[in-house]
């Protein structure tokens, strides 16, 4: 086929997924402020996108149990190192989980506009005018 | 679309401090009320709140609600005062005030306020999020 979806969209819509979980933790993070003993949790978009790029030959799914592969991202959160910790065993800090959700938002809107654009170039050469 | 858990996440962070704020109203309201006795006069009241766990053990999904354990009643003991002329006095001419700091609780005031705050942002950008999420290919 000469035109195939998963060759011509690259790797955003993988990145687009990364984004959307991170966005959900930093949420996650920023609403458990107040709560004692929480961790605040991260995902390191770096060492994902290195894994990524390595596996060069993609998991097969043969039987319906196999995970899929997007579930590995939760596989991959990790606990932030707080710059300050606070007695109550709480290492959310606003600030940096504000910065970071901005961050991600706009990296968000970054991958949803390169989809975007990757489909409407798909669209003109579909219509060939 | 799992970005909907967002609304769940924050609306549940939304809930717990305004609860908060609830019981800094109450707290302040009250502080100032007196009693003849002891057992019978306004608490300080302080919410418990926790992350929901039952999702992150075991793996299947990463994020957690605010929950709100229940509410405590300050165990300090109260403010005994010596007066003997006041209408609420015990036999030995005490009042009991309340164990309020009143200070303390205008600093949660800003805290619950500013956390509330936060989480309505976050919804903000995540609506904004999912609506551009929606016209994509447009």
């Amino acid at each position: 086929m000469a035109i195939n979806f998963d060759q011509a969209l690259g790797l955003h819509p993988q990145a687009l997924a990364m984004r959307e979980k991170r966005l959900e933790l930093l949420a996650t993070n920023l609403a458990n402020a107040d709560t004692p003993g929480y961790k605040a949790r991260d995902l390191d978009f770096k060492s994902i996108l290195k894994q990524n790029l390595s596996e060069t030959v993609p998991m097969e799914r043969t039987q319906a149990g196999h995970f899929a592969p997007q579930q590995l991202l939760e596989s991959r959160v990790m606990y932030r190192n707080p710059n300050q910790i606070s007695l109550d065993g709480n290492t959310v800090e606003a600030n940096v989980e504000q910065t970071k959700y901005a961050e991600n938002a706009v990296q968000y809107q970054a991958s949803l506009q390169f989809v975007s654009n990757k489909f409407s170039g798909l669209m003109t050469a579909l219509r060939g005018q | 679309m799992s970005s909907f858990s967002i609304f769940d996440i924050a609306g549940s962070a939304m809930t717990a401090q305004s609860l908060r704020l609830n019981l800094v109203a109450s707290n302040i309201s009250n502080a100032n009320s007196v009693s003849s006795s002891p057992e019978a006069v306004y608490k300080s009241r302080q919410p418990v709140f926790a992350a929901e766990l039952k999702g992150v053990l075991n793996k299947q999904d990463a994020a957690s609600k605010v929950k709100v354990l229940g509410v405590i009643e300050n165990q300090a003991p109260p403010v005994m005062e010596y007066a003997p002329n006041h209408p609420m006095a015990d036999k030995d001419g005490y009042i009991y005030k309340s164990n309020v700091n009143t200070v303390e609780e205008m600093a949660n005031m800003m805290s619950a306020s500013r956390s509330y705050q936060n989480n309505v942002e976050v919804l903000n950008t995540a609506k904004q999020l999912l609506l551009q999420t929606l016209k994509m290919g447009q």
